[in-house]
């Protein structure tokens, strides 16, 4: 039964044309037979898959199966936690690897499942850090930065009148939009998302799914999520991991209309995972 | 039948070990309550306005005040403070971001190793470094000893309280392109700041109430003296000195001074309690 209201979902005609546009996109980040671990402990085995530009491309799989991995190789955050990957993943045809990571994270921004804005910071302070602590000092350059990135967050009517409040004060969801806000400040060119709405209720949910939707027209959006209608909703594109193995990549529509393989079918309709 | 012996036997031993927990609880308060009620009623006679204002008068005199110790504590705990604070809060960022480097361990554990060295010990090392090659006593000797107490107190809270700050601060900050030492400096230092202060006010609360490596460092000193490089007074050497003088008036003084120092570290441990409160308010 799944099936078919997924199919309703992502049979409208908006996320059709927007995939036919995305067979001519350019290609943004390439992942090349991608391995990574954790100390001995392999975590991705052998991905290779590329990520258009000015798309939506949902990673979808069961706990564990490295798809946040995935996500935070993109960004070298995983060698933050002293992880370790071998293969090349590339952004706009260069070597992550070849590049400082300060300065990849400022084209690479990323959102995490739990809103982190930072404690001690005004909501106003929090969308500009990214910049302050990069040496901007503009207070007019600022404010303007800062009302417009709350503005593409959907969150400047809510917050206008009390930016000097601190971020920590505001709901999970306006929080989440916050942080949001604060990555679009730094103008990154992708945005990577792990579980963005995974910590909010329904309604905040629909929020950011709205905003994920407006993203894709500057961004190219990387989401991980645990759920299969937000994945059906918001992405052009979906891959399916299973055990730190890149399973199915494919259109959207196809991978919850049409899977080709079975642990794909058998995931999305809801039999395992 | 059975059962309800059972019941009741199970009973009687929750109320034995229950009054064991309380009389020990009891035990635990009990010498504190005695020290102050003793402290105040010996000491609170000799605390008048001259007592903080005056200098200690002659031998055989009565009367007079320590205006030169009060003085001397604040000046020794201010170097203890300039040398012992960057130093302990550094070394404490320091081991919260290599957190797991096998240098990091063995700092850590020599930290934890320092903060065990008894304090005469300390003493001694701030008489060699200090004291034998100025061939004097002086306050910067007694502040350098004050001040390597400090320190391991300062390092183990820094550690802490950036260690209770959630991993994901300090990702949402790299993941905005913040070079590490910003994130560290400028996310993740405030966030911990309260904690740190406390744990500042505390390591303070300790060392104004040591003697033992004053005694041969600071020394002590009967006049007014605010020279680093000159042997200075302190409030604990004034207690150690009129408490085993042959004069009555000397003990009175002593007791006094016993209760201001008790007074003053425990306004510093209220202060400590309305910081704390508030964070987790």
């Amino acid at each position: 039964m799944p099936n078919v209201e997924l199919l309703n979902i992502t049979e409208t005609a908006d996320s059709n044309i927007s995939n036919k546009k995305a067979e001519n996109k350019k290609e943004k980040i390439k992942v090349d037979k991608l391995n990574a671990f954790f100390g001995n402990v392999k975590a991705l085995n052998n991905i290779s898959l590329n990520f258009s530009e000015n798309t939506v491309t949902a990673i979808i799989g069961p706990s564990g199966c490295g798809k946040s991995t995935l996500l935070r190789c993109i960004n070298r955050m995983h060698e933050e936690v002293s992880g370790t990957y071998e293969g090349i993943i590339s952004l706009d045809d260069e070597n992550i690897k070849d590049n400082d990571p300060v300065w990849l994270r400022r084209k690479i921004g990323m959102i995490f499942q739990k809103p982190n804005p930072f404690p001690t910071m005004s909501i106003m302070d929090n969308v500009t850090a990214g910049l302050r602590l990069n040496g901007i000092r503009n207070r007019s350059k600022l404010k303007e930065i800062a009302e417009q990135s709350l503005k593409q967050a959907f969150l400047w009517d809510e917050v206008k009148d009390i930016l000097r409040q601190p971020g920590i004060a505001l709901s999970g969801g306006q929080q989440q939009r916050l942080c949001i806000a604060r990555t679009l400040a730094v103008s990154p060119e992708v945005i990577l998302m792990d579980e963005p709405a995974s910590a909010l209720d329904p309604l905040s949910t629909n929020k950011i799914e709205e905003l994920i939707f407006e993203l894709k027209k500057s961004y190219t959006v990387i989401i991980v999520t645990h759920n299969m209608q937000q994945a059906a909703r918001v992405s052009d594109y979906t891959a399916f991991m299973y055990l730190g193995e890149l399973v199915e990549y494919n259109k959207t529509a196809n991978i919850f209309t049409n899977p080709s393989n079975k642990r794909t079918e058998e995931y999305v309709t809801g039999r395992f995972g | 039948m059975n059962n309800l012996m059972h019941y009741k036997w199970r009973k009687t031993k929750n109320i034995i070990m229950a009054s064991l927990c309380f009389i020990s609880a009891i035990v635990a308060i009990v010498p504190l309550f005695i020290i102050l009620f003793y402290t105040i009623s010996q000491g609170i006679s000799s605390i008048n306005w001259a007592f903080f204002t005056q200098m200690p008068k002659p031998a055989g005199e009565t009367g007079g005040g320590m205006a030169n110790a009060l003085a001397g504590t604040g000046i020794l705990i201010l170097i203890a403070s300039c040398f012992g604070l960057p130093v302990g809060i550094f070394s404490g960022l320091y081991l919260s971001e290599n957190e797991g480097s096998i240098y990091a361990k063995s700092i850590k554990f020599l930290v934890e190793v320092l903060n065990g060295v008894p304090s005469i010990v300390i003493g001694v090392f701030a008489y060699v470094v200090f004291v034998i090659p100025m061939k004097h006593f002086s306050a910067i000797a007694g502040g350098f000893a004050l001040g390597i107490l400090m320190m391991p107190l300062i390092t183990g809270t820094t550690l802490e309280m950036i260690s209770l700050i959630p991993h994901s601060y300090r990702e949402a900050a790299l993941g905005l392109g913040i070079p590490r030492w910003k994130t560290t400096l400028f996310v993740i230092f405030p966030a911990a700041l309260k904690g740190i202060l406390t744990g500042i006010l505390l390591s303070i609360a300790r060392v104004a109430g040591e003697t033992a490596p004053l005694l041969f460092t600071a020394l002590g000193n009967r006049f007014w003296s605010t020279q680093l490089d000159q042997p200075i007074a302190s409030l604990t050497v004034f207690i150690y000195d009129y408490s085993k003088a042959p004069f009555d008036d000397w003990n009175r003084q002593a007791w006094a001074a016993a209760l201001v120092l008790i007074v003053l570290i425990m306004i510093i441990n209220i202060i400590f309690r309305f910081v704390t409160r508030e964070k987790y308010a």
